[in-house]
């Protein structure tokens, strides 16, 4: 990067001298009158002779190229194509001053040429700038760490660090690899990796994810993964490989700009001859000609379009959001079908307890129940004894009723818990709880005591998230195993438009391809699911997004979208990030196409001169490179503002 | 193999574009991208031959692009 820093330097001050130079040659030339210096067939002499000095001192290496590139055979390269055009007004120039007709034309050579020079510098500027605003965002790539060995701390290359060793990581230093804090306690920042601009604390015992940023005190961590199968090597590798993957505006791009250099410059060849022989003016139309030779480089689109794509992904993957390439961006913007898996995507998979009937006894019926599932390890029963904390009575033998519930006996001491089976072989008469979810219930010697509701917890941010896309004018349809009285009261909650109850995995996987055969082919179905056990549907859907991803392999595998963070609110803003990309990409495939035909018109006639041309070619490119920069930013309703851009 | 280069000096667009289609047509060559906005290419060859294909693909940069370098 330095490097090409010196090199922009370098051209930007041969730019300023030749800027300076043409100034001066253009300015005496109106003044004094180069041409007065020799008399009669020579009069063009002295000023060629001054501009050809400048064009020179602009334009040496695209001459060099523009010759290596001839003997290798590139005749549509476009160092090649603006000297011919450039040379041939100087040509133009000579030959209407031997022929006495003024001797104009020397500083349009020059000047195109000087402008050219400008846009190429520019586009290189606008571009290099880009690249580094985006790479320093995602700069989570550790270039060291401290690892103990011998009683020592040396400090090394990442990836010779091995699985066991233990790494020491100080206040303001990334995290180099994954691993489990042994001492230390202190806080991380994680924004690189999750979006999350809150720092998290951390802890011994802890597993810590490389990328994060130590921010109070030193930690030591005992290293669990090498470093080429850490979180920060597998999501560079991820966004690095991101541009391969194409679009179809990109496709579309590349097929556009294979064809368009050989027309432009058959046009011109036909534009000079044609009319040349039929009217005789060859200087008009030679002129003509050569203005289109100085558009016909596609530049301006086979830059800013991948440019758009990379600022956009860029913008994504700044949120937490990895996209794993640019057709995966093109699809989100029409994505319209959103298929959410409920446990632990719209809600947060656990059991908490909802409601206790009758209230006012709900100690004395946690209690009992808690006595029951002291041992048990099914969520439930860990959701009881977590809300009764309470000591629990000694001395019952417990048995497990399987499928029911459990039974704990002392003396004649009886106390029943579990589902209405159990109640009912039990031959206790209960009182049925009627809202949805999971209902204990529970009986001391005999006599009803009361009912437990348990439900699944609805994440902070999936209703808005639902009602943001309906609004969108999304489908959002649900997918659970849970039965219908579940389905129906969170799918009711949650606004979404359809819901699938009672599935087994593998009726998910069928019911995403039955989606998948019924819709318009125009639609775009979009999975979401935890990454754990869906692989499969993450794959077969058209955009598989995973949540909280960065965590599981399978999920980076099998998903086109991984979440790096557990937030739903990041797929609202993705479609937004894909839209305002997408958006951009036709902006700057019509803008320049419009202004380029429009330029090869107006030269065919004679309306518009070089000058207008060299706009055409650099003039756009720069336009559309610094549109494509605005997919770098996307107002982020989580913070409520712009990231900045570094 | 797959294997990914680093290009200097890489100045225009439409150059990598050119260069991904030449180096597309050697022999040997599986897939191939050059991404301009990466400064990078990435070669998928036969393993057997990478080195003797390495050399071509450098010829092709070259003379489509005089002042790109390959860093290896």
């Amino acid at each position: 990067m330095e490097k090409l820093g010196g090199k922009e330097k370098r051209m930007l001050i041969r730019i300023i001298v030749a800027l300076v130079m043409f100034a001066a040659v253009f300015a005496s030339d109106l003044i004094f009158g180069l041409d007065t210096v020799f008399e009669g067939k020579f009069s063009w002499l002295f000023p060629f002779a001054l501009y050809l000095v400048v064009y020179i001192t602009i334009g040496y290496d695209v001459l060099r190229k523009a010759a290596l590139n001839v003997l290798h055979g590139q005749i549509f390269d476009e160092n090649f194509l603006m000297c011919v055009a450039t040379l041939g007004a100087f040509a133009l120039a000579i030959y209407r001053g031997v022929r006495g007709i003024g001797t104009d034309g020397f500083e349009e050579g020059c000047a195109v040429l000087l402008f050219y020079q400008v846009g190429e510098w520019f586009q290189r500027y606008a571009t290099g700038r880009s690249r580094k605003s985006i790479s320093s965002l995602m700069d989570i790539r550790p270039d060291y760490a401290s690892v103990k060995r011998n009683g020592e701390v040396v400090t090394v290359d990442p990836s010779e660090v091995e699985i066991g060793e233990i790494i020491v990581v100080d206040p303001g230093e990334k995290i180099p690899l994954d691993g489990k804090i042994i001492s230390g306690r202190s806080t991380l920042d994680t924004k690189a990796l999750t979006g999350e601009s809150l720092p998290r604390d951390a802890q011994e015992g802890e597993e810590v994810l490389s990328g994060c940023v130590n921010l109070t005190s030193q930690l030591e961590i005992e290293v669990e993964k090498e470093f080429h199968d850490s979180t920060v090597s597998k999501i560079l590798d991820l966004v690095e490989n991101a541009s391969d993957a194409k679009s179809k505006a990109e496709n579309f791009i590349t097929v556009f700009a294979k064809y368009y250099t050989p027309i432009v410059i058959a046009a011109a060849v036909l534009l000079a001859v044609i009319p040349g022989i039929v009217t005789g003016e060859w200087s008009v139309w030679v002129y003509r000609a050569l203005s289109f030779l100085v558009v016909s480089c596609p530049c301006a689109l086979v830059i800013s379009i991948p440019l758009t794509f990379f600022c956009g992904i860029g913008a994504a993957s700044k949120r937490g959001i990895l996209v794993k390439g640019s057709n995966y961006l093109e699809k989100l913007n029409g994505a319209n079908i959103f298929v959410f898996d409920k446990t632990g995507t719209l809600t947060k998979g656990n059991f908490a307890l909802a409601s206790v009937n009758p209230p006012q006894k709900k100690d004395e019926i946690l209690k009992l129940a808690a006595t029951c599932e002291r041992d048990s390890i099914h969520p439930i029963a860990r959701s009881i004894i977590e809300c009764y904390g309470g000591k629990t009575e000694d001395g019952y033998v417990l048995t497990n009723v399987a499928g029911e519930g459990v039974k704990a006996v002392k003396g004649d001491d009886v106390i029943v818990c579990g589902n209405e089976k159990l109640m009912t072989t039990e031959k206790i008469e209960f009182v049925k709880e009627n809202a949805s979810g999971t209902v204990v219930y529970v009986a001391h010697n005999g006599k009803f005591e009361g009912s437990l509701l348990f439900a699944d917890e609805i994440k902070s941010g999936s209703k808005e998230v639902v009602s943001a896309l309906n609004d969108m004018g999304c489908k959002t349809v649900m997918l659970t195993g849970d039965n219908e009285s579940i389905a129906k009261d969170v799918a009711d909650k949650l606004g979404v438009c359809e819901y699938k109850a009672s599935l087994m995995p593998q009726d998910k996987v069928n019911k995403v391809e039955k989606m998948l055969a019924d819709k318009k082919a125009k639609d775009v179905l979009c999975f979401v699911g935890d990454g754990i056990n869906d692989a499969p549907v993450l794959m077969r859907s058209d955009i598989g997004i995973a949540m909280g991803g960065v965590g599981s392999d399978a999920a980076i595998e099998a998903s086109d979208v991984v979440l790096m963070y557990d937030d739903l609110r990041a797929i609202p803003l993705a479609k937004r990030i894909a839209a305002k990309t997408m958006k951009i990409v036709r902006e700057n495939i019509i803008f320049s196409l419009v202004v380029k035909a429009g330029i090869l018109v107006l030269s065919a006639l004679g309306l518009a001169n070089m000058w207008v041309a060299v706009f055409g070619d650099v003039g756009v490119a720069v336009l559309a490179i610094i549109n494509a920069m605005r997919a770098n930013s996307v107002r982020d309703e989580r913070t409520n503002s712009k990231r900045k851009k570094s | 193999m797959k294997k990914v280069f680093r290009l200097e000096d890489l100045d225009c667009a439409n150059c990598a574009a050119k260069m991904e289609r030449c180096i597309l047509k050697i022999d040997g060559v599986t897939d191939a991208k050059v991404s301009f906005i990466g400064q990078k290419m990435t070669i998928e060859a036969d393993e057997v031959k990478f080195d003797e294909i390495m050399k071509q693909v450098e010829k092709t940069c070259k003379r489509v692009e005089p002042d790109c370098r390959i860093v290896r």
